[in-house]
C-alpha cells in the first residue's frame, strides 16, 4: 500500500473547499521564514510560479501541495497534516480573511510508510 | 511601576491623501490584544479600491514632493521623530497592547530607535551628494540621485513601529511618497503616527492603508502605478511579490527571515568574568521578544568541551526569565502575537520531541493567571538535538531555541551554514583570530560579534542566501528607494566626424 506525505483534517478539508469554490483553482506552498513563515499558503494556481525547484509532496482535497527542495530536504522525514486554527495570521494566503489559519501539523514517518511512500 | 493599555476609538480609518479615510465598501476587521485576547478597536478591511485611491493620492502628491530640498525633508524627518520622542510612553503601550511584547522592551528598544532611525535618515540626506567625474578634458559625467516617486511598503506584526521607521524614515528621506501597508495583527501604531503627523507632510505624501494580504496586500504589490515594493515577511509571500513586480519590472527589497546560529567558543570559559556572563545573557536572547525576531538566535553551537559547563548556566538563566503581564515593567517575556502563532509553537515544540530532541528548559504553553489566562503565552524552550532536525531549520518565530555541539572550528562553520537562511549569526571567543575569520566564514548579512540583537542605526542590516536581499538601518538604503540620474556633457566644440 502505497502512504502519503500529507493529509488533511475535515475541519481544514471543509474551509479548503469553501475558498476552492470562491477562488477557483487553488494551490499550496508551504512557506519558510519570518513572521507568519513556516505555514502552507493557499494561494491562486495561477498566481504562484511552481518549477522543478519545488517539490509536489502530493494532494490534499484536490489540491496539489509543494515546497521548494532545499526545504524538503530537511522535511522529508516528518509526515505532514494540513489542519486549521482560529486565528488572524499575515501573509496573502486566501485564508486569512476567515478568521482561521490553515495549519501544519507533523508527525515523523515510520520504516513501514518510508518504505512505501508515494510520491 | 505598571502600565496598561492606551485608549483607542471604537474604529479607525484609512490614512488617504493626509485624511482618515473609512473603507471605501464600509468593512472593518476587529484588533484583539494578545495580553487578554480582548478588542482593541476595528480596523478598516481595505480592498482594491482603498488601494488604488491610496496609489492615486501619492502619485497626485509626488511632483511637489520631490522638488523639496533635502534640508526641508530633513526639518520634517526630525519633527516626525520628536512626536514620537514626545509621545513615547503612549506607542510603548500602544505596542504592547498590540503586540504582546512587555514593556520595558518597548519603552527602551522599540520607540528609542524608530526615533533615532528618523533622526538618522533625516541627517544622511544633509551629508551626502551626488558625483561628478570628469572623464576626459571635455567629458563630464554627472551623478544626480533621484527618488523612484511611488513606494509601496507591506511590514510585518514583530515590531510594528520600529519597522514602519525602517522602512518609511529612508523612502521619505529620499524624497518618495509612501503606501504603508501594516501587518493585519498590528495596524495600531502606524495609525495613531498618521494621526499625529498629519499636518507634517503635504496631503498624499504618507498613506496608510490597513486589510487583509490577499485583499489589500496582492492589489498594493501588484499595482503598476507604485515604482517599488519593499517587504518584511515570509518566503512564499516573498517570492509571490516578486512575481508580481516582475509584471512591471519594478525593483524589490526583500526581508524574509532566517534561522541564525549563535555560536560559542571554549575560549569564553577561560575566566568567570563580566564577559562570561554577558556570554550567557547572548545565549539566552533567543528569548528577546518571544523570539519573534526575523534574527532571532534561534541555534545555540556550543564548542563540546565547556557544552556542560556552558549549558547549565544558560538553563539557569533561562529558567530565571520572569514571565507575566507584559504592561509590567519587571516583566521579561511578554506573549505571543497570535493564536495561530501559539498554536504553531507548540507544533514545533512537538515535532522536535519527536525527532528526539532533549528538553532542557521549558517545553510547553506557558499557564498564567486572572486575566491573562486567555492570552498567548510560551514558557522560554531550549532543544538539545542536531542540525538535520526540522527544528533546527525551521524559523518557530517563537522563544524556543536549538542547541547541538561542535568540535572545531571547521564543524562550527559548517553547521552554522547547514541553512537556507542567511540573515544574523552570533559570535562568542576571547580568540582574535576567531575574532574576525568565524563572521567572514559564516554567509549572514550581519554577524555579532561578542554581542547579538544590537540594531543601531548607521549600521546595515540585510539577508545572504533565501532571507532576502538590500540593506536597511543604514544610507545604502537610500539607494534601493532612488534612481542614479547621469547627465554626460561634452564641453567639446568640434563634431564626432561620423556623418
Amino acid at each position: 500500500m502505497d502512504y502519503k506525505r500529507v493529509e488533511i483534517t475535515p475541519e481544514a478539508e471543509k474551509l479548503l473547499q469553501e475558498l476552492k469554490q470562491q477562488h477557483g483553482e487553488v494551490i499550496f506552498h508551504q512557506s519558510g521564514g519570518c513572521c507568519d513563515g513556516s505555514s502552507p499558503m493557499l494561494l491562486p494556481k495561477e498566481d504562484f510560479y511552481i518549477d522543478d525547484n519545488d517539490f509536489l509532496l502530493g494532494e490534499v482535497g484536490g489540491v496539489n501541495f509543494y515546497m521548494s527542495h532545499d526545504q524538503f530536504e530537511y522535511w522529508k522525514h516528518t509526515h505532514l497534516t494540513v489542519d486549521i486554527v482560529k486565528g488572524r495570521g499575515g501573509s496573502f494566503s486566501l485564508d486569512i480573511p476567515t478568521g482561521y489559519r490553515f495549519l501544519i501539523k507533523s508527525r515523523m514517518l515510520n520504516d513501514e510508510e518510508n518504505k512505501n511512500l508515494n510520491p | 511601576m505598571s502600565y496598561s493599555a492606551p485608549k483607542f476609538k471604537e474604529k479607525y480609518g484609512n490614512f488617504i491623501n493626509g485624511k482618515f479615510q473609512d473603507p471605501i465598501d464600509g468593512k472593518y476587521f476587529e484588533n484583539h490584544s494578545p495580553v487578554d485576547n480582548k478588542l482593541l478597536a476595528k480596523y478598516p478591511r481595505s480592498n482594491d479600491k482603498d488601494v488604488k485611491s491610496a496609489i492615486e493620492a501619492a502619485n497626485n502628491a509626488k511632483d511637489e514632493w520631490v522638488k523639496t530640498s533635502a534640508s526641508e525633508r530633513a526639518a520634517i524627518l526630525h519633527k516626525i521623530a520628536d512626536v514620537i520622542q514626545e509621545n513615547l510612553e503612549t506607542f510603548a503601550q500602544m505596542e504592547t497592547a498590540d503586540n504582546g511584547k512587555s514593556i520595558r522592551e518597548t519603552m527602551n528598544a522599540d520607540v528609542p530607535l524608530a526615533v533615532d532611525h528618523f533622526r538618522y535618515f533625516a541627517s544622511a540626506i544633509r551629508a551626502e551628494e551626488g558625483s561628478a567625474t570628469e572623464l576626459n578634458e571635455n567629458t563630464l559625467s554627472l551623478i544626480i540621485n533621484e527618488p523612484l516617486g511611488v513606494v509601496a511598503q507591506i511590514i510585518p506584526w514583530n515590531f510594528p513601529l520600529l519597522m514602519l521607521a525602517w522602512k518609511v524614515a529612508p523612502a521619505l528621506a529620499s524624497g518618495n511618497c509612501v503606501v504603508l501597508k501594516p501587518a493585519e495583527q498590528t495596524p495600531a501604531s502606524a495609525t495613531f503616527l498618521a494621526e499625529k503627523i498629519a499636518d507634517l507632510l503635504p496631503p498624499g505624501v504618507f498613506n496608510v492603508i490597513h486589510g487583509f494580504g490577499p485583499e489589500a496586500g496582492k492589489p498594493l504589490a501588484s499595482s503598476p502605478n507604485v515604482d517599488k515594493v519593499a517587504f518584511t515577511g515570509e518566503t512564499t509571500t516573498g517570492q509571490l511579490i516578486m512575481q508580481y513586480a516582475s509584471k512591471n519590472l519594478h525593483p524589490v527589497t526583500m526581508e524574509l527571515g532566517g534561522k541564525s546560529p549563535n555560536v560559542f567558543f571554549n575560549s569564553i570559559m577561560d575566566h568567570d568574568d563580566a564577559f562570561l556572563d554577558k556570554c550567557i545573557e547572548g545565549a539566552v536572547l533567543f528569548a528577546f521578544n518571544q523570539g519573534e525576531v526575523c534574527t532571532a538566535p534561534s541555534r545555540i553551537l556550543i564548542q563540546e568541551d565547556i557544552y556542560d559547563e556552558f549549558i547549565k548556566r544558560v538553563i539557569e538563566r533561562t529558567k530565571a526569565i520572569k514571565m507575566g503581564n507584559p504592561f509590567e515593567e519587571s516583566t521579561m517575556m511578554g506573549a505571543q502575537a497570535s493564536s495561530d502563532q501559539h498554536q504553531k509553537i507548540l507544533e514545533y515544540i512537538k515535532i522536535g520531541k519527536d525527532e528526539g530532541a532533549e528538553v532542557l528548559a521549558g517545553g510547553d504553553a506557558a499557564k498564567l493567571e486572572g486575566n491573562l489566562a486567555n492570552g498567548f503565552y510560551i514558557q522560554p524552550t531550549i532543544l538539545k538535538g542536531h542540525n538535520k532536525m526540522r527544528v533546527f531549520q525551521e524559523e518557530i518565530f517563537g522563544p524556543v531555541v536549538a542547541v547541538c555541539t561542535f568540535k572545531d572550528e571547521a564543524e562550527a562553520i559548517e553547521i552554522a551554514n547547514d541553512t537556507m537562511y542567511g540573515l544574523g549569526a552570533g559570535v562568542w571567543t576571547r580568540d582574535a583570530h576567531q575574532l574576525y575569520q568565524i563572521p567572514r566564514a559564516i554567509k549572514a548579512g550581519r554577524v555579532w560579534v561578542n554581542c547579538y540583537h544590537d540594531y543601531p542605526a548607521h549600521a546595515p542590516f540585510g539577508g545572504y542566501k533565501k532571507s532576502g536581499f538590500g540593506r536597511e538601518n543604514h544610507l545604502m538604503m537610500l539607494n534601493h528607494y532612488r534612481q542614479s540620474k547621469n547627465m554626460l556633457i561634452s564641453y567639446d566644440k568640434n563634431k564626432l566626424g561620423f556623418f
